[in-house]
C-alpha cells in the first residue's frame, strides 16, 4: 500500500519495483530509487535513533552526507554488520535489515535517556571535572564506565568475509562532486580531451540536479540534460565515471583517495564483486565540486524528531516522492527557505508559518506571500513541543516576547549554507572569510586543484553550471588540453538568493539548543566553555566535544563557531576555524586493508628445499619473511628432545641443513676487492683465489652491521653471505656507498640471495656423504681445506662449494641454483642414509654455534657493539688505510675501560637454562635499583657437554672472566661462572678434520 | 569471451644481470644481437634475446633457457677485459606472462604506475612494486605483460595477481 505520505508521481524512484525491507524488525516497504530514510519517512517514521551522551530521541535531520542522528546499523548475517552507516545514504535493497542504535531495551522506550535528567551533571568537560578523584577510581571505575556507556553502534566480533580491492589510477583531471558543477566541469575537461575521472558519493551522480524540478538546461528540462550528460560522459572513453564514491582525504601532490561502495547496495552482491573499493588518484589537476551545506537554526528542542533541514525536505519530495509532513512550520535566516516552502506548498503540503529571522525579508518572502503562505518576518523558533516527534513550534519575536505554539508535525530549518571546503582545506589551502555569505571560501591554493560552484561560494543552478564549465576548461588546460572553449550552458533558473545566520539568534535560549547533535553538544556548553576561559576554538571544541563525532561538525562547526564569537564579543575570523581532517565521511578498515590479509597479508618466503623439509616433519619459525624449519621432530619429540638429538648428530655423525635464506651478494669488477677492503673491517687484498674469510661489516660509527663469509671465486669475483635478516640493508648500504663515497670504483653488486640453494653439510662424517655426489673436485682435508670455495658439480648440478662451518665441525655448504635445490638435498640425504645423516634446523644451528662462541649479530650485538667487544677485534685490520667505521674505532670511548664484552656464562646448576635478556649482578643482595654488569645474549642446553650455556655481553667481561656473578629472578638470585665465550673444542681442531 | 585477465608462468628462462660502461655498451650488442637499449626503461630485443633497461647501467638480459650458457659464454668473450659485470640470476626470479583486457587494473591493484599507453608503452620496462613485492615489468602489447619477480615472491605475486583479477571475471 502506497503510503499518503507518498506522492502520485513525480522523484526519481521506481514506482514498478517496491522493495520490503526491516526497521528495528518491522516490516515496511520502499521503492528502488529510495534512502532508507526516505522510505521511513515515506511511512512517517521520524524516530529513528537515540543521542550519543543524553539518549533523546532524535530524527532524520538531513537527506545526504551530513546526517549526525540517522546512524543505523545493517546486517546481511553476523559477520556482516556495519554500524553507523547513515540513513540517508543507505541505498534501499529487497530484504534490507536496519537497526538503530543506542538505545535499550527499544528505541521507544530507553533506560539511558535518565542521562537527559542528568544533564545538569554532566556539562561540557564532566569527565575532566567529576572524575578527578581518587586518581585510581578514574582507570578502574570512571573510564570502563564511560566507555560501556558511549559509543554509538557496535562492531561486529564476527571476521569480515567480504573482500576488498584497491586501485591506483591517475588522470589529467579529477572532478569530485557530480552535482551541476562537476558534471560541466567534466563535459568541458573530457571535450578537451584530457583524462576525467567524475567521482560523487551518491548513488547516482546529479547532485542537487537529482531534486530539480523545474528549472530548464540548454532548452532542456533539467532531468533531461543530466541523463544526457551522463550518457555523453559514459560514451568517452577517457572518462571514468564513479558513483557512490566518496572522495575522503586530499594528500600531499595531488593524490586523492576515493571509497568506493562497489556492493554495498545490492541485495545479492555477486561472489567476484569487492563489497569496496579504494582508489588512490594522482590528478594532474583536482577540480572541487563538493556542494554546500545546509545549516541548522539553533534552539531549544531543536533536536526534536520532525525537525529538519528545509531543503533536504524539499529533496525528499522532488527526488523521492515523499512528504516529511502534512502541516509543516519554516524557520528560515535564508532566502532558500522560501524554494522550500513553495516547493512543498505545490507538493501538496500545508504551510502553517515561515518564521523568518530577518525583519525585511525581501522578494523571496513576497513570492511566498503571493501564494497565500503566511510569513513572520523578524520571528524565530523558541522551543518546540512533542514527545517521539514534534507537535508545535514557539514562534516569538526576535529579541524575545510571547511565544506562540504553531502546531505541526514537522519543522523544517534553514540557517543559510556552508561551502564544503573540507578537501580544499585537507589540502593545505588557505581560506577566507565572506561576510555577504557568513562563510569560509576558498582563497589561496596550495595544490593544483580549483573549486567551482556551491564549495566556492558561487551558488544557483545557472551560476554553478557556469563556474563550473569554466573550472573545467581551466583544468584541462592546465593538464596540457588546450584548445576546447567551454560552452555556455544556459539555464533559466531562478536566483538562489541570499542569507543565513550563524549562532543564537537574539533572545533564543542556549539550553538543550543544540549545536552539534552527534556529540550532544548545546549552545550552553560552547559558551560554558568561553565563560570557563576558552579562546581558541580549537580548545573549545576539545572541551565541548563540538565537531568531533564521525560526521566531524559539517551541520554544527559554524554554528559553535558563531556562538564562541558572540560570547567573546569578537568577529568570526578573530576565532578561526577548526582544521578539517580526513576522512570526509568515515571509511572501514577493509578499505584500507584491500586485499592485504589472509594469504596476501605479508608476503611469505618459502626457500626451494621447504617442502621437502615439510615432508620430513619440519616444525618452521618465521624469520622476518621467510618461513625456516626450526627442528625436525620424530617420533612425537617436544623441542627440547628433538634439539638435542640434532646437534648429537651433527657433533658425532653428519647433519643436513638448508642455509638458503642466508644473504648473498656477487661483487665484480676489476676493483672489487678495493671495494670490499674499504667496506670491511678486514683486510682482502691478499685472500687467494679459492679461499674464504670470515667478514665483519661496521656502521660508520664503528658498530657491528653484520657479518657472514667472503669467498673469492676468481681476482674479480666475489661471493658475499650475509646474515638472513641483513640481506636486503647490506646490499643497500653497500649500494649507498659504492655510489655515493666511491663512484670511481669499477665494480657492481648483484643480489643471488634467490639464485642459489644452500645446502649445508655439517659433521665428521661430512666428507664421506659429500664426496661420491662431488665431481670435478678433490675435497681431501688437504686439497681443499677449511675455509676453500670452489666451482664443481654436485649431484650432476654445477654447484659453489664452500667448506665451511657455522658448526664448529667439518663442513661444507653446496650452493647450488635454486631451482636445483630440492634434488640436491633429495641426493645428498640419500647419500646421507648410509651415515646417518640428520636433518636439523635453526634450533640446533643455533645451539650449536653458541657451543663455539660464534655470535649472531643482532643477537649478541645490540648496534652498540665494537668487533672488540663482540670477541671478534681479531678481524679488524689496523693498518688499513681506511674502512666505513675505521674514524669511529679509533676514538678512545671506543676501547674504554667498562665497555661490555662477549663471554661465556656456565649455570652452577648444569640443568638450569638461563634467560635471554636477564640481567647480571655482582652482589644480588643490593638495593634495587641494582648496578648492571651485563645481560645474557644466547642461552641453551648443550647436549654434548650436558650442561646448559650462555653468552653474555658483560662489562670488562674478559677480565671477568672466572668469577662468580649473578643473575636476579623472581624466583631468587642464579649464580653462574663467567667463562670464555668457546665451550666446545676451544682449539678448533674438529674444523681441521 | 575471453577472460578479462590472464595468467600463465613464462617459459622457464635465462637470465641476466649486466651492469656495464661505456666500451662495455657497444662491446655487448654483438653477442646480444641487439644493442644495449639507452633509453631509461626501454626494452631490445632481437630473436629470443630480450635486453632490459633498468639502470643507467643496468640491464637484464632474458633468453630462453637452453639458449642461456652461449649467450653467457658469447657475452664473456665479447667483455672480457672491458668494465662490466655478468651475473647468473637465472633461478633468482621467475617470470608471468599476464593479459587480458583488464590486465592494467589488475596490476594498478598492487601497483602504482600509469599504464595509459602514453605512460607506459608496449616495450617500456621498469623495476616497481606490486603491493608487497618488488617486481620487474615488462609492457609487451597493448593487454600484456611480462611480470618477473624474485623465486620466494613469487606465489605472493601470483597470488595477489589471481586476486586481483577476480572483479574482473564475468559475472
Amino acid at each position: 500500500m502506497i503510503s499518503s505520505l507518498r506522492t502520485e508521481s513525480g522523484g526519481r524512484i521506481d514506482r514498478t519495483h517496491p522493495l520490503r525491507f526491516t526497521f528495528d524488525g518491522r516490516a515496511h516497504y520502499g521503492f528502488a530509487g529510495d534512502t532508507l530514510a526516505s522510505a521511513l519517512l515515506a511511512d512517517g517514521v521520524h524516530l529513528v535513533g537515540r543521542s550519543f551522551k543524553y539518549h533523546r530521541p532524535r530524527g532524520i535531520l538531513s537527506a545526504g552526507s551530513d546526517e549526525p542522528n540517522a546512524l543505523v546499523t545493517i546486517a546481511r548475517d553476523i559477520a556482516r554488520t556495519a554500524p553507523n552507516l547513515r540513513a540517508t545514504q543507505v541505498e534501499l535493497y529487497q530484504g534490507l535489515a536496519a537497526e538503530s542504535q543506542n538505545r535499550w531495551p527499544s528505541l521507544g522506550f530507553d533506560v539511558g535517556i535518565v542521562n537527559d535528567a542528568l544533564a545538569p551533571l554532566l556539562p561540557a568537560g564532566f569527565y575532566y571535572k567529576t572524575f578527578k578523584w581518587p586518581a585510581w577510581a578514574w582507570h578502574k571505575l570512571y573510564e570502563p564506565a564511560i566507555r560501556a556507556a558511549a559509543g554509538l553502534g557496535r562492531a561486529p566480533t564476527r571476521p569480515d568475509p567480504d573482500r576488498y580491492a584497491n586501485r591506483f589510477a591517475h588522470c589529467d583531471v579529477l572532478v569530485i562532486g557530480a552535482g551541476p558543477a562537476g558534471l560541466a566541469a567534466a563535459l568541458v575537461a573530457a571535450d578537451a580531451g584530457a583524462r576525467v575521472i567524475l567521482c560523487d558519493e551518491q548513488a547516482e551522480p546529479g547532485g542537487s540536479l537529482l531534486a530539480e524540478s523545474s528549472a530548464m538546461i540548454d532548452g532542456r528540462p533539467a532531468q533531461a540534460w543530466l541523463a544526457d550528460t551522463i550518457a555523453a560522459l559514459g560514451r568517452t572513453r577517457r572518462v571514468t565515471l564513479l558513483p557512490r564514491t566518496t572522495a575522503f582525504g586530499y594528500f600531499a601532490h595531488n593524490m586523492v583517495g576515493l571509497a568506493e561502495r562497489v556492493t554495498d547496495h545490492l541485495a545479492a552482491p555477486p561472489p567476484h564483486l569487492p563489497r569496496e573499493r579504494l582508489w588512490q588518484v594522482r590528478a594532474k589537476e583536482v577540480v572541487l565540486a563538493a556542494g554546500a551545506l545546509e545549516r541548522p537554526l539553533v534552539f531549544r528542542n531543536n533536536d526534536r524528531p520532525g525537525v529538519m533541514l528545509a531543503d533536504a525536505a524539499r529533496t525528499y519530495l522532488a527526488r523521492y516522492g515523499v512528504r516529511v509532513g502534512r502541516r509543516v512550520v519554516i524557520a528560515t535566516a535564508h532566502d532558500s527557505g522560501y524554494r522550500a516552502a513553495l516547493a512543498l506548498h505545490a507538493g501538496g503540503v500545508a504551510i502553517a508559518a515561515i518564521a523568518d529571522v530577518r525583519a525585511e525579508p525581501g522578494a523571496a518572502a513576497e513570492a511566498a506571500r503571493a501564494v497565500g503562505l503566511a510569513v513572520r518576518a523578524g520571528s524565530v523558533v523558541a522551543t518546540t513541543g512533542g514527545r517521539r516527534r514534534v507537535a508545535w513550534a514557539g514562534l516569538m519575536p526576535v529579541g524575545g516576547g510571547a511565544v506562540e505554539a504553531v502546531p505541526c508535525d514537522a519543522l523544517l530549518m534553514c540557517g543559510g549554507w556552508t561551502p564544503s571546503v573540507h578537501l580544499f582545506s585537507q589540502s593545505r589551502g588557505k581560506l577566507r572569510f565572506e561576510p555577504d555569505l557568513q562563510a569560509f571560501v576558498p582563497n589561496l591554493s596550495v595544490e593544483r586543484e580549483r573549486s567551482a560552484g556551491a564549495c566556492r561560494g558561487v551558488f544557483g543552478l545557472a551560476a554553478a553550471l557556469a563556474d563550473g564549465a569554466a573550472a573545467g576548461e581551466a583544468a584541462a588546460k592546465a593538464a596540457g588540453h588546450g584548445g576546447a572553449k567551454a560552452p555556455r550552458v544556459a539555464s533559466d533558473a531562478a536566483g538562489f538568493g541570499s542569507g543565513g545566520m550563524l549562532g543564537l539568534a537574539e533572545g533564543v535560549a542556549a539550553t538543550k539548543a543544540f549545536v552539534d547533535f552527534q556529540n550532544d553538544v548545546t549552545a550552553k556548553d560552547v559558551k560554558l566553555a568561553t565563560r570557563e576561559g576558552f579562546r581558541s576554538i580549537e580548545h573549545v571544541k576539545r572541551y565541548t566535544t563540538t565537531g568531533m563525532a564521525t560526521d566531524q561538525g559539517k551541520t554544527s562547526n559554524m554554528n559553535a563557531l558563531g556562538i564562541v564569537a558572540a560570547s567573546l564579543d569578537t568577529s568570526i575570523p578573530q576565532v578561526g576555524l577548526t582544521t578539517f581532517r580526513m576522512p570526509y565521511t568515515p571509511v572501514t578498515f577493509g578499505s584500507f586493508a584491500g586485499l592485504a590479509r589472509g594469504d596476501l597479508f605479508e608476503p611469505v618466503r618459502r626457500t626451494p628445499i621447504h617442502d621437502r623439509a615439510a615432508a620430513q616433519g619440519a616444525v618452521f619459525e618465521n624469520v622476518g619473511q621467510w618461513q625456516r624449519a626450526r627442528y625436525f621432530p620424530r617420533d612425537g619429540e617436544d623441542m627440547h628432545a628433538a634439539v638435542a638429538r640434532e646437534c648429537l648428530a651433527v657433533r658425532t655423525g653428519v647433519g643436513v641443513f638448508d642455509g638458503s635464506t642466508l644473504g648473498k651478494i656477487e661483487i665484480v669488477g676489476r676493483d672489487a676487492a678495493e671495494f670490499l677492503n674499504r667496506m670491511y673491517v678486514n683486510a682482502w687484498s691478499k685472500l687467494g683465489i679459492g679461499r674464504c674469510r670470515y667478514g665483519i661489516l661496521c656502521r660508520e660509527d664503528g658498530f657491528v652491521a653484520d657479518d657472514g663469509v667472503v669467498g673469492r671465486l676468481a681476482a674479480d669475483r666475489f661471493h658475499v653471505t650475509t646474515t638472513t635478516g641483513g640481506a636486503a640493508r647490506v646490499l643497500a648500504m653497500m649500494e649507498d656507498y659504492l655510489q655515493t663515497e666511491w663512484p670511481e670504483l669499477e665494480v657492481w653488486l648483484t643480489s643471488i640471495t634467490e639464485q642459489w640453494a644452500v645446502i649445508a653439510v655439517q659433521g665428521p662424517r661430512a666428507r664421506e656423504v659429500l664426496a661420491p655426489l662431488v665431481e670435478g673436485l678433490d675435497i681431501s682435508r688437504a686439497a681443499f681445506p677449511h675455509m676453500s670455495v670452489a666451482e664443481c658439480q654436485v649431484a650432476g648440478v654445477t654447484a659453489r662449494l664452500f667448506r665451511v662451518s657455522f658448526t664448529g665441525e667439518l663442513g661444507f655448504e653446496i650452493n647450488v641454483p635454486a631451482g636445483h635445490g630440492a634434488a640436491v638435498w633429495d641426493s645428498v640425504v640419500a647419500a646421507g642414509q648410509a651415515h646417518g645423516i640428520v636433518p636439523y634446523g635453526t634450533e640446533a644451528m643455533h645451539v650449536l654455534r653458541a657451543e663455539k662462541g660464534y655470535i649472531i649479530v643482532g643477537q649478541e650485538t645490540d648496534g652498540t657493539a665494537t668487533p672488540d667487544d663482540a670477541g671478534v677485534g681479531w678481524a679488524v685490520a689496523k693498518s688499513k688505510p681506511d674502512f666505513v667505521g675505521k674514524r669511529s674505532l679509533a676514538r678512545a670511548a671506543m676501547a674504554a675501560a667498562g665497555r661490555r664484552q662477549l663471554v661465556g656464562l656456565l649455570t652452577e646448576d648444569p640443568h638450569l637454562v638461563l634467560e635471554e635478556g636477564a640481567q647480571l649482578v655482582d652482589d644480588p643482595q643490593q638495593a634495587v635499583p641494582m648496578r648492571l654488569l651485563g645481560h645474557v645474549t644466547s642461552a641453551y642446553f648443550s647436549a654434548s657437554l650436558g650442561h646448559s650455556i650462555a653468552l653474555a655481553m658483560l662489562a670488562d667481561g674478559r677480565a671477568r672472566q672466572g668469577s662468580r656473578l649473578f643473575v636476579p629472578m623472581p624466583g631468587g638470585a642464579i649464580p653462574v661462572q663467567v667463562t670464555a665465550p668457546v665451550f666446545y673444542d676451544p682449539q678448533g681442531v674438529r674444523l681441521d678434520a | 569471451m575471453p577472460d578479462a585477465v590472464t595468467l600463465a608462468p613464462a617459459a622457464p628462462s635465462a637470465r641476466f644481470t649486466l651492469r656495464a660502461r661505456a666500451a662495455a655498451i657497444a662491446a655487448a650488442a654483438a653477442p646480444l644481437g641487439t644493442g644495449l637499449p639507452e633509453v631509461a626503461c626501454r626494452a631490445a630485443t632481437a630473436g629470443v634475446v630480450a635486453a632490459l633497461w633498468l639502470g643507467p647501467d643496468e640491464w637484464l638480459l632474458l633468453a630462453p633457457e637452453a639458449e642461456g650458457p652461449a649467450l653467457a659464454a658469447r657475452l664473456a668473450a665479447a667483455l672480457d677485459g672491458l668494465p662490466h659485470a655478468l651475473v647468473d640470476v637465472g633461478h633468482r626470479q621467475g617470470g608471468l606472462l599476464l593479459g587480458g583486457p583488464a590486465a592494467t587494473e589488475a596490476l594498478n591493484a598492487g601497483c602504482p604506475l600509469d599504464f595509459d599507453p602514453d605512460a607506459f608503452p608496449i616495450g617500456m620496462c621498469t623495476r616497481t612494486v606490486l603491493a608487497k613485492a618488488e617486481i620487474v615489468l615488462w609492457r609487451l602489447g597493448a593487454e600484456s605483460f611480462r611480470v618477473e619477480a624474485a623465486r620466494s615472491f613469487m606465489p605472493y605475486v601470483r597470488q595477489f595477481l589471481e586476486e586481483a583479477g577476480r572483479a574482473f571475471a564475468a559475472a
